[in-house]
């Protein structure tokens, strides 16, 4: 199927996010959609599927102009969107995914169950996949979710699927899966537009790239004629210089020891310190047990084994609260379900961590509070229409800052962040290495999980690998390379003097 | 994204139930005579105290994503114990009446402990005590009403009296405490780091524990403040009618619960506000006041009801 949108405009009040957009898709290509958030690649994708309607400009497809009114009037015609919030039904089997709202009826309008069980096995085998029909969704990974919606997608005689970020979510393996049914698709025939801000994997799959900076249409380049450093620029419009900026932090003392840290059936055995100035990252495969450790350090869910040291000194947590006032402060990697109130002001999300410090007694000092959320917007360089806007409303990146902005206020002496650069552009990327190197540099120790194998090198001093909750290795940054961290991550040993 | 240019059907929306509550006030004073007396709107704003103090502690439950269905047991178990303790044990109506006021906040905390320590969902904890209390409250008052807690025989049987039909300088002594309380209210909701904590409960809880607040500690506090409410509710109902039913306050949840729905707060939680449960008091008021005084079947009052409460929620732009 051939897609050409062109002119596209679009505005939300007097907000345009959309001024001449446009995309011209080819018949079984994997065409790359790349922008910084906000740029207005899901709204253009959103407008093609029906979902918005646009201003002016025109769509077409195979050559005929068409406006659809609805997802389903898209999908009807071979547009299928798999948004990054997967659309799938948790508690239902997969077959019921699959064949929802378009059940087989027999006599008396009963399901023919059997014969969607069986049409649902040819499907998935089809994909390449070994999902079971009867499986239910929430007990699969996310991975395997997404590939649910693909084969729905195809059941539904896909022609063209777009993909937002549907790596994000994923573990190597998985996204090598995902690459490989990507490629069975293009051999089909099935155009690909796929939405990412991972330029490796960008790179690894594309066929054309096709950059959006501000609701306008850049330019479109194939794959194999361009290079990183040209689309960052023409992503960002000027040149972003390195990408992992040098840091100027004088490593001290140890501010945070753990030993034998254990919690039954999710990890044991965990020892590792942190020095003050130090960015410690940790690595492994996504489920590996990383973030579970790291939320037991903050006390949400309490290790049964093991002792914590802070500045030497052992401590008790048992609770969120206790880990706060010994000063450790945790991004998490979820900042829509964990780190976000999304309905509410920037500034009350700000103020949350550090409501003791704006109130007295109890009484809130809305002067304080004002101070510290026009603070925390100026110094993180959040993007707003103020501080009562709703946190909701701001792009991944800049949400990430609001949260980064709620803990680092709070001046915390040990901080964590858990996959910090998550759904982020390149440009506020930067800007979050850059707020890291700073606190590094005032002295914080840093524990940084990554999944991102370029950044866990380019920012940590040492690197901490996890698999099947264990430490598996702890190696220098002079000593890592990408091979050795995967060989600890994957479950293989290193020769020579790590173990 | 807002725009700075606002139509004014956006101010429909924003302030949808206000203008019901003018329009109705309008209309019905229009119509009525008899009802756009100062002597009737003090009566009215009387009768709207009871159902007021419930709906202010409902919305704070409300506003953290729960639900509280005993409030209306609470007020009857709270009030047949106070009448109970006044004519069958002779204790004196003042200490009856703290006792009371102790035991629904007690009972609150019941529900607030089913639900954070027993992880049941408010919903089902509170249908438990509700009808726990309940039978209860039969079971005490043998399902009889006891009557007379009020009576100046009793050792200052005129406390009681007072709370409900006394008034300050002209005004209803249930009203003052309606202002007070509700000043309260507003206070903790807008300007304590409590208030804070009540609403990031109920926008994102994991947020909220992650920030170092304590979940439970928040939930059970609500919970006993909304039974300390129901009973305060049911001392003013008591000396209203000098007479506990075993059956008082059956039902009254749905009405709080209507108040705090007419007022915008979002029953999932995190978003609503103490001056929108007012004017949803104000209208559940107004209405059965008005259409009593219109002479309107208290049949076809319900489904009234009903229907403005439908309007409301619907032009809230928030729903």
């Amino acid at each position: 199927m051939h897609i050409l949108m062109k002119d596209i405009q679009k505005s939300f009040g007097q907000n345009q996010v959309l001024k001449n957009a446009q995309l011209d898709l080819r018949d079984g290509e994997v065409h790359a959609l790349m922008g910084e958030n906000g740029a207005g690649k899901s709204t253009l994708m959103n407008i093609l599927t029906g979902v918005y309607t646009k201003d002016s400009g025109s769509v077409f497809v195979d050559d005929k102009e068409v406006t659809f009114k609805s997802a389903k009037e898209a999908e009807e015609n071979g547009i299928v969107f798999i948004h990054q919030e997967l659309n799938v039904l948790y508690d239902m089997t997969v077959e019921e995914n699959l064949f929802i709202n378009k059940e087989l009826k027999g006599s008396f309008g009963f399901c023919r169950s059997k014969e969607m069980q069986e049409k649902a096995k040819e499907a998935l085998a089809l994909l390449g996949v070994s999902i079971p029909a009867k499986a239910v969704m929430s007990t699969l990974s996310v991975g395997q979710q997404q590939m649910v919606e693909i084969c729905k997608g195809l059941m539904a005689n896909a022609r063209v699927i777009i993909m937002d970020e549907p790596t994000a979510a994923l573990t190597e393996t998985e996204a090598n899966t995902l690459f490989e049914v990507i490629e069975g698709l293009r051999e089909k025939g099935v155009s690909v537009i796929y939405i990412s801000h991972r330029m490796e994997e960008i790179f690894q799959i594309s066929d054309r790239i096709t950059v959006m900076r501000d609701g306008e249409y850049i330019g479109t380049k194939d794959t194999k004629d361009t290079n990183m450093n040209e689309l960052v620029k023409m992503m960002i419009g000027r040149e972003i210089g390195e990408r992992y900026p040098a840091r100027q932090a004088k490593i001290g003392d140890v501010v945070l020891e753990v030993e034998g840290l254990g919690l039954d059936g999710v990890f044991d055995k965990i020892s590792f310190n942190v020095r003050a100035g130090e960015v410690l990252g940790v690595g492994g495969l996504m489920g590996a047990g990383r973030t579970e450790i790291m939320h037991s350090i903050f006390g949400d869910v309490p290790y049964q084994r093991g002792k914590i040291r802070i500045r030497g000194k052992e401590v008790q947590i048992r609770k969120t609260s206790d880990a706060i006032k010994q000063g450790i402060g945790f991004i998490t990697e979820d900042r829509k379900l964990e780190g976000l109130m999304l309905e509410k002001s920037i500034e009350e999300n700000i103020s949350l961590t550090n409501l003791d410090r704006m109130s007295h007694n109890t009484m809130i000092n809305t002067k304080k509070e004002d101070a510290l959320s026009q603070r925390g917007i100026k110094e993180f360089n959040i993007k707003c229409f103020g501080a009562s806007m709703p946190a909701g409303n701001l792009s991944g990146g800049n949400q990430q800052k609001v949260v980064l902005a709620k803990w680092i206020l709070k001046e915390p002496k040990i901080l964590i962040l858990d996959e910090p650069t998550r759904g982020v552009d390149i440009g506020a990327k930067k800007e979050i290495y850059n707020i890291i190197n700073d606190l590094a540099g005032q002295g914080v120790a840093v524990i940084m999980i990554s999944s991102e194998l370029p950044e866990l090198l380019g920012m940590s001093d040492r690197i901490m690998v996890v698999r099947e909750g264990r430490v598996t290795g702890i190696i220098s940054k002079e000593e890592a390379n990408q091979e050795n961290v995967m060989i600890l991550a994957t479950g293989g040993t290193l020769d020579e003097n790590e173990k | 994204m807002k725009t700075k240019n606002r139509s004014v059907l956006d101010y429909v929306q924003e302030y949808g139930a206000l203008i019901a509550l003018i329009l109705l006030v309008l209309v019905i004073s229009v119509i009525s005579p008899q009802f756009r007396t100062l002597n009737n709107f003090l009566s009215l704003l009387r009768q709207a105290s009871i159902n007021g103090f419930i709906a202010f502690g409902m919305t704070l439950v409300i506003l953290t994503g729960g639900i509280d269905l005993s409030v209306g047991s609470t007020l009857g178990i709270t009030a047949a114990l106070c009448a109970g303790m006044v004519v069958n044990m002779g204790v004196p109506v003042p200490v009856a009446m703290i006792i009371s006021l102790i035991l629904g906040f007690l009972l609150g905390a019941v529900s607030g402990i089913l639900i954070t320590k027993g992880r049941l969902q408010p919903f089902i904890a509170t249908l438990i005590t509700m009808s726990v209390y309940r039978g209860i409250t039969l079971i005490y008052t043998g399902g009889r009403p006891i009557t007379g807690p009020a009576n100046p025989e009793y050792v200052m049987g005129g406390v009681l009296e007072f709370f409900g039909k006394g008034s300050v300088v002209g005004i209803p002594f249930p009203v003052i405490m309606f202002v007070v309380i509700f000043i309260i209210y507003y206070l903790i909701l807008n300007k304590t780091t409590m208030g804070r904590k009540i609403y990031a409960v109920g926008s994102n809880a994991k947020c909220a524990e992650l920030a170092g607040i304590s979940i439970h500690k928040v939930k059970l506090l609500i919970y006993s403040f909304s039974g300390l409410m129901a009973a305060l509710s049911g001392l003013v109902l008591l000396s209203r009618l000098n007479s506990a039913q075993p059956t008082l306050g059956d039902g009254y949840e749905m009405d709080a619960i209507a108040a705090v729905a007419l007022g915008g707060t979002s029953m999932n939680g995190g978003r609503g506000k103490i001056t929108g449960t007012l004017i949803g008091i104000l209208i559940i008021a107004i209405l059965s006041n008005g259409l009593n005084i219109l002479g309107v079947s208290s049949y076809y009052q319900d489904v009234i009801k009903g229907l403005v409460i439908l309007v409301a929620v619907l032009s809230d732009k928030n729903r």
